[in-house]
């Protein structure tokens, strides 16, 4: 359903949710993402892991527009990335973010942070936009710290708030930053557990993480990046017992 | 010796006599090091020097409300000055009779501001409020209806003039501020380059300059008999000076901000008005509380500056009392009243902002 006149995927059953076609960006004169190719499914989850400086976390800020891409093609729900302000924002109220630091706004408490995008952005009146909010926070089990700041809360609570901040948006798609990176050890299984359970309502994920016991047991599809380019890419079982290239395999024994 | 595997039992002494109290405060503090010492005991001389002979002098020996005749006989302080000339100081040329109406204009000008002061009461019928007082406080200073006398803007002065171009000088600036600091970080080269060429240009004069252009230079501009209002004028010339410092406070909290800030409205898919008033604003302008009351502060000091324009604020009224030759002579006590006064409406605007930022602390 696009009003816009730029260029659309017609939407249909099999149309893919993200398409990313010969991407390639630079910054400045330094080419740090070359020729990226991908095509996400609705309900697939896609682990991307690399080395630090592959370009992985670039890629997937370049679906939601925190990046741009200077070549190629990115298109999320039919609606292709440009220049063009209305389809960014179009695609960002579709593409949920969780970020390595949270970024929780810290002048507003939880449940004012939950609802602030609904109320503004969708224009839901303010008591569904609490009711919506509540519910979120009882599904990532953090519904008694509603009325305060992110301040006065732990990393991995302020963590699965930001997961439950984005779901209040109702997006198609949810972007993952290295969400558990910037955790103590004890927190993040907290918060693998809430990625876990989405996995399995069936939110398509993208998911750029170092933790390889996730990729195993939820990933549908595992990328490898290094350099700017995608190396591989393979289901789990196959990209973690049979890596092909050279690098895969450095890469591997490195983290295992 | 205590048994192995059982922790000893705890004894609780008390800490030394020197470390505690008083003398523990004193010797941790004044005396805790040779060159302590030694500045404590050289203040102490000087306190003792200075103090007991100005107590003696302002409290003593002093006369509080005598005809001046009286303040010639004695040594100490002569404070009649201000009592026998209060009504000059603080109202200046308004008329006698009429002196009852700045009197009001200032204090519901006073209880307003006390009045917004608490958060519970920032409703939409505060706005209303003070549209109502501030037409209230228009007509008792101008006057004309309901029979009472006019009295021109050039006479309006004292306190309520220093009152008045300081608090719509403050609260005009702080919102244009606010928008330059804004449009410096526009990435449209015009309106950057505007904002910068105003903030600079403004800042590298002073104050009293632009007092004088507006004054003098700028009717210069105007149509054969046309003329703004004096008072405007200096308004206004405080008001664009005001503004272009609270424009650099500003843009220092924009800077501090996080880009992650920036990054979490922007995935959320609020635009750029939205981001900037429900998310970046309100941490930036917190931030910056401290500098801004200072230049706030300076703003208010600075309206006695337009004794260049020949407009009498409080400073300029109580000088005037200084001329008369009764009571000339007694400038310190003219001046120690005035620095009390001004005093007492920057603390009460100082203990506001921490009062302020106390409460919007948010445990970060």
């Amino acid at each position: 359903m696009n009003e816009t006149e730029n260029k659309t995927v017609p939407s249909s059953a099999t149309a893919p949710i993200i398409e990313v076609n010969s991407m390639h960006k630079w910054y400045g004169d330094f080419h740090v993402l070359s020729d990226i190719n991908l095509t996400v499914q609705l309900g697939e989850r896609i682990v991307i892991c690399g080395p630090s400086g592959s370009g992985k976390s670039t890629l997937i800020r370049c679906i939601n527009r925190l990046e741009e891409h200077q070549r190629g093609q990115i298109i999320v729900n039919g609606t292709e990335l440009t220049n063009d302000i209305k389809n960014i924002e179009k695609v960002r109220a579709e593409v949920g973010m969780v970020f390595q630091h949270f970024n929780l706004f810290p002048h507003l408490t939880i449940i004012e942070n939950l609802t602030l995008g609904p109320i503004w952005v969708r224009k839901t009146p303010k008591k569904e936009a609490e009711e919506m909010a509540m519910m979120y926070l009882e599904k990532v089990h953090i519904a008694e710290q509603a009325e305060k700041f992110p301040g006065q809360l732990s990393g991995g609570q302020q963590q699965r708030v930001a997961i439950a901040r984005s779901l209040c948006m109702k997006p198609e798609v949810m972007l993952f930053d290295e969400p558990t990176s910037a955790l103590d050890p004890e927190m993040i299984k907290e918060v693998l557990d809430v990625m876990i359970d989405l996995a399995e309502e069936g939110m398509t994920m993208l998911v750029v993480t170092h933790e390889m016991g996730f990729a195993k047991s939820v990933a549908d599809r595992v990328m490898f990046m290094d350099e700017g380019q995608v190396v591989e890419e393979n289901k789990p079982h196959d990209f973690f017992d049979n890596p092909q290239h050279e690098r895969t395999k450095l890469f591997l024994s490195q983290i295992l | 010796m205590s048994a192995p595997n059982t922790a000893p039992t705890r004894e609780y002494l008390k800490p030394p006599v020197t470390e505690v109290g008083v003398l523990g405060w004193l010797h941790g503090n004044l005396f805790n090091t040779w060159y302590n010492s030694v500045l404590t005991i050289l203040f102490a001389v000087i306190l003792w020097q200075v103090v007991p002979p100005f107590i003696s002098w302002a409290f003593i020996d002093s006369v509080w409300n005598s005809p001046s005749e009286a303040c010639r006989d004695i040594d100490g302080a002569c404070w009649s000055i201000i009592p026998k000339n209060i009504s000059f100081i603080i109202f200046g040329f308004f008329p006698d009779g009429e002196q009852w109406r700045p009197g009001s204009a200032m204090l519901l000008l006073l209880g307003l501001v006390f009045y917004s002061k608490n958060s519970n009461h920032w409703k939409k019928s505060l706005g209303v409020y003070w549209l109502i007082g501030l037409v209230v406080m228009g007509t008792l200073m101008y006057g004309g209806v309901f029979g009472m006398q006019v009295v021109e803007t050039a006479q309006w002065s004292g306190l309520p003039l220093t009152f008045m171009l300081s608090f719509f000088g403050m609260v005009a600036a702080y919102p244009l501020g606010v928008l330059l600091a804004l449009g410096r970080q526009s990435r449209m080269p015009a309106i950057k380059t505007l904002c910068v060429v105003y903030i600079e240009m403004i800042r590298g004069v002073p104050l009293i300059s632009l007092l004088f252009m507006s004054s003098i230079m700028f009717p210069l501009f105007l149509p054969e008999g046309v003329t703004i209002d004096k008072v405007l004028r200096a308004q206004v010339a405080i008001i664009l000076f005001t503004a272009a410092y609270i424009a650099e406070v500003v843009r220092g909290g924009l800077q501090a901000m996080s880009r992650g800030q920036f990054e979490a409205a922007d995935s959320l898919g609020l635009n750029y008005n939205q981001t900037m008033r429900l998310i970046i604003l309100p941490q930036a302008l917190k931030i910056v509380i401290p500098p801004t009351l200072g230049i706030l502060l300076s703003a208010f000091k600075d309206t006695s500056l337009v004794v260049i324009i020949a407009l009498y604020d409080v400073l300029k009224t109580t000088k005037v009392t200084l001329s008369n030759p009764k009571w000339t002579g007694y400038s310190t006590e003219a001046y120690i009243f005035l620095a009390v006064l001004y005093f007492i409406c920057c603390y009460a605007m100082s203990s506001y902002s921490r009062k302020l930022e106390k409460a919007l602390h948010t445990g970060r």
